[in-house]
């Protein structure tokens, strides 16, 4: 055999190596999605939107989990966007070339991938170790220290691509800085900044593990703030690692919920953000 | 009358000034702040941290982190067995999900066709997306019972004749345990190094490769000479950000990790890991000990992720550099 001919023979095989690589990694997924839109589906009533977590062995739906979980996402965003927005804003227009900002950036940078089960160990000891309890402010507090993050990052890459020339011409016209970055500069970044906003919405809807020992949980319906609430996730985990078959069916309900409700968020953020471009 | 007219419009100027002044500075404060409360919250969480931890600490020593131990009734623990769970299947996971990975990425940026490579990179970024209970209520209902049918039963007898490697793969099949959790964090972090990896060859200038197939190289040539160590960096990078994620990864492994506290020769057996450990146990743990040893735990885990991502971060931002030059 020639040279060429081994060489084109290994070349062929790597290259079959990486489309079977491809194929598996879609059939996986692929599986996955399958079987969360099957065991979902066979399992989602309306009922599921109506009722309340049941007891054990007893059938019901997962209203007050959705309502919690609606409450507690929309308080933490409420908390952490602000936050996430202003610091963004510091990196991007005052300090884009001090050394706070670089320092920032590799921080929150580490933030993002931080483990969310110890963000929920940090909200732990600040809030409900003092409370005395378990509450849904716990709750939002520790999703909220995860949206940061999020928004932090897309808020300073935004901002970064706004041309200088629209803030130029404001200088020009007199305009003090801060309402250049509030009238102008936001303005240009809009779609991007609101794309940052549901990364980071579906981001936190399915975080379980801060929530776990924050909120905790509730067989019930509850809007005080004050006290323990359902969220989605934590239901799912409980329910899902229960041996009852109508807790499990709930979980798997649950499950195609929260998967269908983050999906949705994510291509709604990449339409948005598809339509960032300045010119 | 003109004159007075005069210095009152210049009044009102002054003060409009003045006010846009004020509101400048306050701005320009607020936001400072801000940046400077992300700092804040790192250093927050690895105070409280090291505050929650220092009973366990101060009772264990470094023992507690060589330490098989686990009984909440004698309070004593160890954080050996999470410890080793938690590195054991995030390196089994990079093990199977890294090539897979790259292989995706070389398939996206080289062979696929061009209509293709949009929607399946699409489909890649938003599985990333996708909670991580999802994959755990997967691997427990569906995964598990097909694993311990079929290729678990098939790798007991496979290796049984196999010095080492049959203690490696000792049965029972239990479905559930570190081998199971591998896998499910394998399939969680493949979307993450593929689009990485596919973000990090898009970097390598089209001449280079061009240059490459002029002198006759194959195509597996060039992703191996050139486009391979063209990216060394943001592939390793890219890589260890994948570990830090499957390091501090909670709900996916803790529905099928186990949860034993025992560092079981066999990788098909029952273990535990950091994260797991916190969120099975922690509202159940009563006694100042018990929860000041799961905080423990979350130091633990949270420098060694640290430690990774930091890592992964500064390889990853030298590559922007380079292709910055």
């Amino acid at each position: 055999m020639s040279l060429a001919t081994v060489r084109k023979a290994r070349s062929a095989i790597a290259m079959g190596a990486c489309i079977a690589s491809a194929v598996i990694g879609i059939a996986a997924l692929a599986i996955i999605l399958g079987a969360l839109l099957w065991n979902g589906f066979s399992s989602l009533s309306l009922d599921v939107f109506t009722k309340m977590t049941p007891p054990p062995g007893a059938s019901g739906g997962l209203l007050n989990a959705i309502v919690g979980s609606l409450i507690m996402t929309v308080l933490g965003v409420a908390i952490g966007a602000p936050l996430g927005l202003l610091a963004g804003t510091y990196m991007a227009e005052y300090g884009r070339y001090s050394k706070l900002t670089t320092v920032v950036r590799f921080i929150n940078d580490i933030l993002l991938s931080a483990p969310s089960i110890v963000i929920g160990l940090f909200v732990y000891e600040i809030t409900v170790l003092q409370m005395g309890h378990f509450s849904a402010y716990a709750g939002a507090l520790a999703l909220a220290l995860l949206v940061v993050p999020v928004v932090v990052r897309t808020t300073e890459d935004m901002l970064n691509l706004v041309p200088g020339g629209l803030r130029e011409a404001a200088i020009a016209m007199g305009l003090p800085r801060s309402l250049i970055i509030r009238h102008i500069a936001y303005k240009a970044a809009r779609a991007g900044l609101i794309t940052g906003l549901l990364l980071a919405v579906a981001r936190v809807s399915g975080e379980t593990a801060p929530l776990l020992f924050t909120a905790l949980n509730n067989q019930f319906f509850s809007s005080n703030l004050n006290a323990p609430m359902a969220s989605l996730p934590v239901v799912i985990f409980q329910f899902a690692m229960s041996p009852y078959k109508d807790w499990q069916s709930l979980a798997w309900a649950g499950a195609l919920l929260i998967t269908a409700a983050v999906l949705t968020l994510s291509i709604g953020a990449r339409i948005l953000g598809a339509q960032k471009t300045f010119k | 009358m003109s004159q007075s007219h005069a210095s009152l419009f210049g009044d009102a100027r002054t003060q409009a000034l003045k006010r846009f002044n004020l509101g400048d500075r306050a701005f320009h404060l607020i936001t400072k702040g801000s940046a400077l409360a992300v700092l804040a919250l790192l250093g927050g969480v690895i105070i409280s941290l090291i505050h929650g931890s220092a009973p366990a600490i101060g009772e264990f020593g470094f023992g507690f982190l060589t330490s098989q131990a686990w009984n909440p009734v004698t309070e004593k623990f160890g954080a050996a067995p999470a410890i080793y769970g938690t590195l054991l299947t995030s390196f089994i996971a990079l093990l199977i999900a890294a090539p897979i990975g790259f292989g995706i990425a070389v398939f996206l940026t080289e062979i696929c066709p061009y209509p293709l490579r949009r929607p399946i990179g699409i489909a890649i970024e938003l599985l990333a997306g996708i909670p991580s209970i999802i994959y755990g209520i997967w691997g427990m209902f569906i995964l598990a019972p097909v694993l311990q049918a079929t290729l678990q039963p098939w790798l007991i007898a496979g290796f049984a004749d196999i010095p080492i490697l049959n203690e490696l793969f000792a049965g029972p099949p239990y479905g559930i345990g570190i081998f199971t959790a591998s896998i499910i964090l394998s399939i969680m972090i493949l979307p993450l190094i593929a689009s990485i990896s596919r973000d990090v060859f898009a970097t390598v200038p089209t001449v280079l490769k061009e240059a490459a197939f002029g002198v006759g190289c194959t195509r597996w040539e060039v992703v191996r000479r050139i486009v391979m160590p063209f990216t060394g960096a943001g592939l390793v990078g890219g890589v260890m950000l994948a570990l830090g994620r499957a390091l501090g990864e909670t709900m996916a492994v803790t529905f099928v990790i186990g949860n034993a506290h025992k560092i079981h020769p066999s990788i098909l057996g029952p273990g535990t890991t950091i994260s797991a450990t916190i969120a099975n146990e922690f509202t159940e743990a009563d006694g100042a000990l018990y929860t000041s040893s799961l905080i423990a735990l979350g130091l633990v885990l949270f420098v060694i992720t640290f430690i990774v991502l930091a890592a992964s971060r500064l390889m990853l931002a030298r590559l922007k550099r380079q292709e910055g030059r």
